[in-house]
């Protein structure tokens, strides 16, 4: 009798030790299957002769050589380069800009934070098709300002196809720097109020406490920033595809949706592929040394 | 490949399996399509009344979005798990790309009994056989090559009718230009800017040419002066759309014409549909006429079509069949294009209740197909696989949309097909 229960209550422990190794592994064997399953699925399509089916016939590199070969690849990174930069570059500039402004303990201060806020709670698809209608010469921005009497006004970046990535920039940076300027803002609450009196009192400006105390200090933020921003630039898809629908011609494409014309439209699930794990690689380029200097520095703290 | 072909024998067997007990049931048949909308809506519920009218169960299976994507999407998946629907909508070289991965039925019995080879145009045949054999059926004919236009603008500069050839094209388009009407109402897709591509080397090159280029991809035909020519025309065409053309919808640049907006329109006969659905009437409120030919007639023929797929059961096999067959009859090709706008994909149906362009359709096509201008559409995926197609659109929109040289395009033109070939 006394054994048995002795037993139980070693399982019981064992069960409470284990608790939530066993809660978190259904999600961690869906996401080991759901994410890293897929992603070397993928991998193995982009060296396969794979068209409209998977076929598994081994193909070496030659769909990464077909990718590299297509103008319209070449289109597609250039814009992201093109894309990825001004957008984080701009976001991050208004968000600090928005931030800082915020931060002088202002009247109505909870209403504009919300105002600059709210673009982030919309879907990109509705951002692109606002925009869309705003850019459009013969409907938005540029027949207003010729019905006001502003005849010369010209706007065409939309229909332009040298200028129509940057419209995307727009709409995107539109929607994203009130989410910096939160991320800003937060972390500007959070610096020593001290530091900066202290400062004040050895007779400093206020743009010299900016640049020299506050900004160096929420370092961190920048980071994190600017990792979260390369990201959504990287998968951006459904802004492209409401916006310009990729156009004129190709000219707006980004890679993700060139992925998309080549796996659902195409049939060319082997270059789909390849273009895939370029992204992806994109991606670990941004994320491996911010996770490895995050890891390091969690153990020099720990 | 070979995996993919044990999985769908697999998936097969043990769908036998399960209906081997169902011996002489209901004739079923689940038809994947993303007609959702509109006409083509109410000509799939066509098919539908017809279909349980002779007794047999329908299973709708509508996958809507992205023309197409989506539901090839859902195909794909469903033909990889063992459990294809009975029939799909599926065109052109789709069809031969199913039936190489062996997941095509054959329909011969139907065809012998009902004597398709006599009613079906031989161009189309071939799309719908593979290995001489049957495995899709046709349900219409849409004629791409169509120029619309609004005869009270052409009347403004002194026109009566749509031009006849690319020069008489650019005189009147220069002429409206100066009346300050905008000649061509055109949407900046790039499968918008194809069309009128495809039309160019036809009307320009003649229907020989359009073969050679745009369906054998003859490499010489691809880098001669005559598609240098076509670029050139492309580029003068740029210069008559208005400037806010890019990503506009087909339908927003009917609607152009429609209203005065523009005078013309080269589109498929499907605009006809925005004309009547606006209760617009032929040779009165919009003339229909075939887009400029300078080297013999032509028609590039867009035709959709359902593909019958491997199924197990009686009832299946039993209603695949019955569909099949009411496909091709009379009396559902006549309901059917009468709403969807096109012409019926066989002989033997009456046209009386048909309007002007869509007689003047079926009596082009009668005559093309004597002189061999009855050709299939490349940016409409009739005459090329996707991967192919879709190379030389890119090129074409590229082109259209830049100041790209008429002589780099050429030179595009054939690396890109020859990069997708491999």
């Amino acid at each position: 009798m006394g054994a048995s229960s002795s037993t139980e209550s070693n399982l019981m422990a064992g069960l409470q030790r284990n608790l939530s190794k066993i809660v978190v592994a259904p999600s961690f064997a869906a996401s080991l299957f759901f994410v890293y399953g897929f992603i070397l699925w993928t991998a193995w399509m982009a060296f396969s002769k794979s068209r409209m089916m998977p076929v598994y016939d081994w193909a070496g590199l030659r769909q990464y050589e077909r990718l590299w070969q297509m103008e319209r690849w070449h289109v597609a990174i250039e814009n992201l380069l093109i894309f990825g930069g001004l957008f984080i570059v701009i976001c991050l500039f208004l968000g600090c800009l928005l931030a800082v402004l915020l931060d002088q303990r202002i009247r109505a201060e909870g209403v504009l934070r919300t105002i600059f806020l709210y673009p982030m709670a919309l879907s990109f698809i509705v951002t692109g098709t606002v925009w869309k209608w705003i850019l459009n010469p013969g409907l938005g921005l540029e027949k207003m300002m010729h019905d006001l009497g502003w005849a010369s006004f010209k706007f065409d970046w939309l229909v332009n196809s040298d200028f129509a990535i940057y419209t995307v920039v727009i709409a995107a940076v539109w929607q994203a720097s009130g989410f910096v300027m939160a991320m800003f803002l937060a972390a500007l609450r959070g610096v020593d109020q001290d530091i900066i009196r202290a400062a004040y009192m050895d007779g400093a400006s206020l743009p010299r406490i900016y640049f020299g105390i506050i900004i160096p200090s929420i370092r961190p933020v920048f980071l994190s920033a600017i990792v979260v921003l390369a990201h959504l630039a990287v998968k951006s898809f459904d802004l492209v595809i409401a916006l310009t629908g990729g156009g004129p011609g190709y000219s707006s494409d980004l890679p993700a949706t060139f992925m998309y014309t080549m796996a659902f439209q195409r049939n060319q699930l082997g270059i789909s592929a390849a273009s895939a794990m370029m992204m992806l690689a994109t991606v670990m380029a941004i994320i491996v040394p911010y996770l490895y200097s995050e890891l390091r520095g969690g153990k020099k703290n720990g | 490949m070979k995996l993919s072909k044990s999985i769908l024998a697999a998936g097969v067997g043990i769908a036998a399996l399960a209906s081997a007990t169902l011996a002489h049931a209901q004739p079923t048949a689940e038809v994947l399509h993303w007609w959702t909308s509109g006409g083509e809506a109410k000509a799939v519920a066509a098919l539908k009344k017809d279909f349980e009218e002779h007794g047999g169960k329908w299973e709708d299976s509508p996958v809507a979005g992205g023309a197409g994507d989506a539901a090839m999407t859902v195909l794909r998946s469903r033909v990889l798990s063992g459990d294809a629907p009975s029939a799909v909508q599926l065109k052109g070289p789709a069809i031969q790309e199913w039936a190489e991965q062996g997941a095509l039925a054959n329909l011969d019995d139907v065809a012998k009994k009902e004597d398709w080879d006599a009613v079906i145009p031989k161009r189309i045949q071939d799309i719908m056989k593979y290995d001489g054999d049957y495995v899709a059926v046709p349900v219409n004919i849409h004629r791409v090559n169509w120029i619309w236009s609004n005869p009270e603008l052409l009347a403004k500069v002194g026109a009566k009718e749509g031009p006849k050839t690319w020069k008489e094209f650019n005189e009147l388009a220069e002429k409206l230009k100066a009346a300050g009407i905008t000649p061509l109402a055109h949407g900046g897709q790039p499968w918008q800017d194809a069309t009128i591509f495809e039309t160019v080397v036809l009307g320009m090159g003649g229907p020989e040419f359009y073969q050679k280029a745009l369906v054998d991809l003859d490499e010489d035909a691809l880098k001669s002066d005559t598609m240098k020519k076509v670029f050139d025309e492309m580029r003068t065409i740029r210069g008559y759309v208005d400037p806010d053309f890019p990503g506009r919808d087909w339908n927003l640049a009917t609607a152009m014409v429609m209203n005065g907006k523009a005078a013309m329109q080269i589109m498929g006969d499907w605009a006809k549909g925005e004309f009547l659905a606006a209760g617009k009437v032929p040779g009165k409120d919009f003339l229909c006429s075939a887009t400029p030919a300078d080297n013999g007639n032509g028609f590039l023929f867009n035709t959709d079509s359902f593909a019958m797929f491997k199924v197990s059961g009686e009832d299946k096999i039993e209603g695949q069949k019955l569909l099949a067959e009411l496909i091709m009859g009379k009396k559902f090709q006549k309901t059917f294009n009468l709403l969807k706008g096109s012409i019926p994909a066989r002989t033997g149906v009456s046209l009386d209740d048909f309007d002007e362009c869509a007689k003047k359709s079926a009596a082009d096509m009668e005559a093309d197909q004597k002189t061999g201008g009855f050709l299939p559409s490349m940016a409409h995926g009739m005459a090329l696989p996707g991967h192919l197609s879709g190379a030389i659109v890119d090129v074409v929109t590229a082109h259209f949309n830049s100041d790209m040289s008429s002589d780099e395009a050429v030179n595009r033109l054939v690396e890109a097909v020859e990069l997708a070939k491999d």
